[in-house]
């Protein structure tokens, strides 16, 4: 079918506006980050105190040769993904008993809103000492600090399900499990992409706060230890390896998600 | 006649913090072998109770009940699973029961095809039209072969002139298939189209307040849309009316 010359130009205005938008975008962070350069290279900046984008890069080709930079960032993501991946699936175990149960669920409520409230990060010392430093250490963190909003937020996804689709369930005289397998579960599997997203974040809040208190290795420790000898290159470069790595992962649930979001949309003739 | 289900002095209560709430009482139905039973009560007066009855979702007060068969029930809303095909859908109740046969499955074949859903067995809900998807409803709870139907309300989502062309439909499914079926609605003129015999609900604490058997002249096949041209109908119409709107005042 022959597009309308109205509906053509409503397309090319669409994809013009959009180039506009990522063009402005760019220019903003190369502008920034030039302008920078500048203002350090002309002496108008303490380059001691913000350091440069150059320094920045010099510092991160030099890990980069050595090796050295895989370690770090290696152990930072293995920790972020255990940590988001054990907190999830916990967290998802756990609304489902309290889904299973009723009585436990009003007995645990006041609990987890207790823990909801109290910023997690807060418990790390203890983790450390109770767990021990290290790896294990931070992942617990990490795990402690996506569990009980898992567990609220699944819960709360888990009863809104449609009090008749339920009963339609229990018509034809299915268990309990039957309708957590067969519609609890189904039908909120968006909704438990969209909290393995938000828990990417929160492990990697757990992973940095682990490694500032106790670590020899990772991103949070390279960040740390920069600011500790005030090199300030080491902790800008940290950081911008922390946006990349938690970009990257949050790209690919977002992959995931759009995956099944495609699978589900297109039918099978 | 031989009666397929028969509430004898049926009460039910439900109990809250702020007291007991009497929704039945003392209520006597009979449901007779080949024959469509209409429930007609104002909004509120435990039809939907009566129904839970019936299906063991609810447990009465007190008072006995017989069922000799088994039950299907058909809702108010399709409540198809959207991330099932329609297939999917229809077969959720063998796979709830585990009775997924290939007998069972050729069933479900048949009644796909003999009600024009054959070329959309592996299309997903929302591609279906609102009367489609009240077939599909239909026949997720035909395929576990029930004897008898409840029918709760289940043409009021769906738009007037829908209505009119589903509850033809399943009308003529009902009898096709030789089922016995409730129907529970507070919609005059459909309970009139479809029922054999109508049972007026009192107002809460319900108990039947008055039988109406449904005796219509119709030219050929009795249907819900023939029915609607037979010349009793008004009449009917008018009585239940006036039964309804004593609760109005």
């Amino acid at each position: 079918m022959q597009n309308s010359n109205g509906f053509n130009n409503y397309l090319r205005q669409q994809k013009r506006n959009k180039y506009t938008v990522i063009l402005i975008q760019t220019l903003i962070l190369l502008g920034s980050i030039v302008l920078w350069e500048v203002l350090a290279r002309l002496g108008m900046i303490n380059t001691f105190l913000v350091s440069s984008p150059s320094a920045i890069f010099t510092l991160f080709m030099k890990y980069l040769q050595d090796g050295s930079i895989f370690t770090h960032v290696g152990i930072s993501v293995w920790e972020t993904v255990l940590g988001f991946v054990i907190g999830t699936t916990l967290g998802i175990l756990i609304a489902i008993l309290l889904w299973l149960s009723e009585t436990l669920a009003k007995i645990a409520d006041p609990f987890l809103v207790v823990l909801n409230a109290l910023p997690k990060t807060a418990l790390a010392p203890i983790l450390i000492v109770w767990v021990g430093p290290g790896i294990k250490g931070i992942i617990v963190i990490a795990i402690t600090i996506s569990l009980v909003t898992t567990i609220l937020s699944a819960y709360n996804y888990f009863i809104n399900v449609e009090e008749d689709k339920i009963k339609m369930l229990k018509s034809f005289g299915a268990t309990k499990y039957q309708i957590l397998t067969k519609l609890i579960l189904p039908s909120n599997i968006g909704n438990i992409i969209n909290i393995t997203k938000i828990n990417i974040g929160l492990s990697w809040v757990g992973v940095i706060v682990g490694e500032f208190l106790v670590s020899r290795y990772g991103i949070g420790y390279l960040i740390v230890y920069g600011g500790q000898v005030f090199r300030l290159d080491l902790v800008m470069m940290g950081v911008v390896v922390l946006a990349i790595c938690a970009m990257l992962m949050y790209q690919m649930v977002n992959l995931i998600e759009k995956w099944y979001n495609a699978k589900n949309n297109s039918s099978k003739l | 006649m031989q009666p397929i289900i028969e509430l004898i002095d049926v009460s039910k209560s439900f109990y809250t913090n702020e007291g007991e709430i009497v929704v039945l009482k003392n209520l006597n139905l009979t449901l007779e072998k080949g024959k469509v039973l209409g429930i007609l009560g104002p909004s509120g007066s435990g039809k939907s109770t009566i129904l839970n009855i019936l299906t063991n979702l609810l447990k009465p007060t007190s008072g006995e009940l017989i069922v000799n068969g088994k039950i299907g029930y058909m809702f108010q809303k399709d409540n198809l699973l959207e991330w099932r095909t329609i297939k999917d859908n229809i077969m959720i109740g063998l796979e709830i029961q585990k009775k997924i046969t290939t007998e069972a499955v050729e069933k479900i074949d048949r009644l796909l095809k003999v009600y024009d859903l054959w070329d959309f067995r592996n299309r997903f809900p929302r591609e279906l039209s609102g009367g489609m998807r009240q077939r599909v409803a239909l026949i997720r709870t035909l395929a576990t072969d029930p004897d008898i139907l409840l029918l709760d309300e289940p043409f009021s989502a769906l738009d007037y002139q829908t209505r009119l062309i589903v509850s033809d439909d399943i009308y003529k499914i009902i009898k096709q298939e030789n089922k016995d079926a409730i129907l529970v609605s507070h919609d005059i003129s459909e309970i009139i189209a479809m029922s054999d015999t109508i049972a007026v609900l009192s107002k809460r604490p319900a108990t039947i307040k008055n039988t109406y058997q449904i005796e219509l002249t119709v030219d050929g096949e009795r249907t819900p849309l023939t029915s609607r041209n037979a010349p009793e109908f008004k009449n009917y119409f008018d009585k239940l009316w006036k039964e309804l709107e004593i609760y109005a005042k």
